[in-house]
């Protein structure tokens, strides 16, 4: 009875629930699990250096997710996604400063204000298409970017806002080790969401709105309700991230809040995945860690004999810059639907091992 | 057949600045029935069942359906009365799945809003999602498509795509079903699959079928009844063989001995 204990030749469901059940086969479920339990020891193991990088991995992931949802599943360009960010940033820290809103509350409250923001700026861009919603969105970035460079009342003005530490019922939960829990936990609670909104009605119609706005229509989605929505839900997951960043750096600065910060956001969902939950954490880890690794390997060649060369170390450094906008270049050429695809084509490659060809 | 009116279009016009797409068409089609609209290339016959589905907002004349007036109603809320529709250039979500390209089609019927759907298990929303894949899977079972149903539609061959576009329609509920072209650029077998297709939805689901097609032999063997248009002007309405009798029909699309001459 060997066989017993191998895996039938084909994959067989019998209900319709495990028909569209998220993990496909027990393994899958069981890898995701030990991968959770695995993160919640790493602060055991891993030096501040190293869950500060995850800690940004984690809520910028948040942040691309909410781009993905919006212009990867719905099919919306936004470049104004970092003044959402930035807007939840200040939105907590002006609840928690002011009002005294525990910080724990005070994040999805801003994402809640947030929201509201977006659905404002969703409202007349649900009527424009491509290019022209592009400049729009770039419209109300340089807009918010020009509110919290003004409105001392809300973001402190050209000095920036200091945000308060992460509280929970008392408890501080601040430095890398503690804060990386509170992070995993919003990162996990948002991605599990958006991938159960994505197989039911709504995130359906997102993506009939992006794939074939005509027929949504007569479908019977009304397209201006699921841009606006997707608007609204892209602006809460931004405006969390960025709320997560403030309490996790202490300030928030306005010059922070740039373009430069929303075109990072368009290239972690370009590499990790248009349309795809988990590519926009793809994307977010190798946009937080290709600089990482590129500065060790500046950091490398300087103690070579190489390294007393100023041209070359210098060249490498500014190349480090560059290295980005290669990235994004070449993963449009090569693998234009992102690491998230290569990922399922590695499964593929696997499942059927040794007997794929 | 003195069933009772579904759709009513009444002196129904359609000017794009100068041209005119329909002029005065008035028509009628009753519950249960399959009507076919012919017609030369450009005789507007998309037209008009872009003016029924809300695609276009007639520039002159009224549509009732089931006695209410919908001209002025937008293009979603006719899919929410029962008025579904195929494209005659392929339409579908081409990055869904087969099964969910069918489960957008039945978007009005589903309750669970984003809330409760990224709650899944506690709202709901799975137990609706179930229920309806039931129907779902009749859908899919009477268009013999079980084979591709988790297959990606942008993959998948013209025929199938097409077959695919017809069950999401159904997936609508609808009680008017507008096909335009569902058996362009396919083949005999193709062909005869679709007519029973499409003949079973009509006779034994009740619903009813306008249907805009160019091959006569199908339109002669299914309708019940031919409106035909030429230069946006209705020019006979009557059943297939009163049709095939008409001389007017037969100027129209063979020109006329004046003409010539």
């Amino acid at each position: 009875m060997a066989l017993a204990t191998a895996r039938p030749c084909g994959d067989f469901r019998t209900s319709y629930a495990a028909d569209k059940t998220i993990f496909p086969t027990r393994g899958s479920l069981i890898a995701a699990l030990v991968g959770i339990l695995a993160l919640l020891a790493l602060p055991l193991v891993l030096d501040r250096y190293g869950l500060s990088l995850l800690i940004y991995i984690g809520i910028y992931g948040i942040g691309a997710l909410g781009l993905n949802l919006l212009t990867g599943c719905t099919g919306q360009i936004s470049l104004g996604h970092a003044a959402f960010f930035g807007f939840g940033a200040f939105g907590s820290t002006w609840l928690s400063n002011k009002f005294g809103v525990p910080v724990a509350l005070a994040i999805p409250l801003a994402g809640l204000m947030t929201t509201v923001v977006g659905i404002v700026v969703g409202l007349p861009a649900a009527r424009i298409k491509g290019l022209y919603l592009a400049i729009a969105t770039l419209a109300a970035q340089y807009i918010l970017e020009d509110f919290f460079a003004r409105a001392e009342w809300f973001s402190g003005g050209a000095a920036g806002a200091h945000a308060r530490p992460y509280e929970l019922f008392g408890f501080r939960l601040a430095g890398e080790s503690a804060y990386f829990y509170v992070v995993l936990a919003h990162l996990v609670v948002l991605y599990v969401f958006a991938t159960n909104l994505l197989r039911t009605r709504d995130g359906r119609a997102f993506v009939a709105v992006r794939d074939h706005y005509l027929s949504a229509e007569v479908m019977g989605i009304d397209l201006t309700r699921y841009k606006v929505l997707a608007f609204g839900i892209s602006t809460f997951y931004a405006a969390v991230a960025g709320a997560l960043m403030a309490h996790y750096v202490g300030f928030v600065s306005s010059e922070s809040i740039n373009i430069l910060l929303s075109i990072q956001f368009f290239a972690m969902i370009i590499i990790g995945g248009m349309g795809s939950v988990m590519g926009s954490l793809m994307g977010a880890a190798f946009m937080v860690l290709m600089p990482e690794g590129l500065e060790l390997a500046v950091h490398a060649l300087r103690s070579t004999s190489w390294g007393d060369i100023p041209q070359i170390v210098n060249g490498l450094a500014f190349a480090k810059e560059a290295a980005v906008g290669l990235a994004i270049v070449l993963f449009l050429i090569f693998e234009p639907q992102g690491l998230a695809h290569r990922w399922r084509l590695v499964k593929a490659y696997w499942k059927l091992y040794p007997f794929a060809h | 057949m003195s069933a009772k009116v579904l759709l009513e279009g009444r002196d129904i016009s359609l000017g794009f600045r100068g041209v005119k797409a329909l002029r005065h068409v008035s028509f009628e089609v009753r519950e249960g029935e399959l009507l076919s609209i012919i017609g030369p290339n450009g005789a507007g016959k998309t037209s008009l069942l872009n003016c029924i589905s809300g695609r276009y907002r007639p520039s002159e004349g009224e549509l009732f359906f089931d006695s209410r007036p919908i001209g002025s109603l937008p293009t979603a809320a006719r899919a929410r009365l029962g008025i579904a529709r195929t494209f005659q250039n392929l339409a579908l979500f081409a990055h869904m799945t087969v099964l969910d390209n069918i489960m957008v089609g039945r978007h009005h019927l589903l309750k669970t809003g984003f809330l409760r759907g990224g709650l899944y298990w506690l709202g709901g929303a799975q137990r609706e999602e179930i229920e309806h894949r039931r129907r779902v899977e009749e859908i899919i079972d009477l268009l013999e498509i079980e084979h591709i149903r988790h297959a990606v539609a942008g993959t998948l061959s013209y025929g199938l795509r097409k077959r695919v576009e017809l069950a999401r329609a159904l997936a609508i509920e609808p009680r008017l079903l507008l096909l335009d072209e569902p058996m362009a650029g396919m083949n005999l077998e193709e062909k005869e699959d679709i007519a029973r297709y499409i003949m079973e939805v009509n006779d034994e689901w009740g619903v009813t079928v306008v249907m805009i097609e160019h091959d006569m032999g199908v339109v002669m063997d299914l309708s019940d009844r031919v409106i035909v248009l030429n230069y946006g002007e209705k020019i006979a309405d009557g059943t297939p063989q009163e049709i095939a009798e008409s001389a007017e029909v037969r100027a129209a699309y063979l020109g006329s001995a004046d003409a010539a001459a």
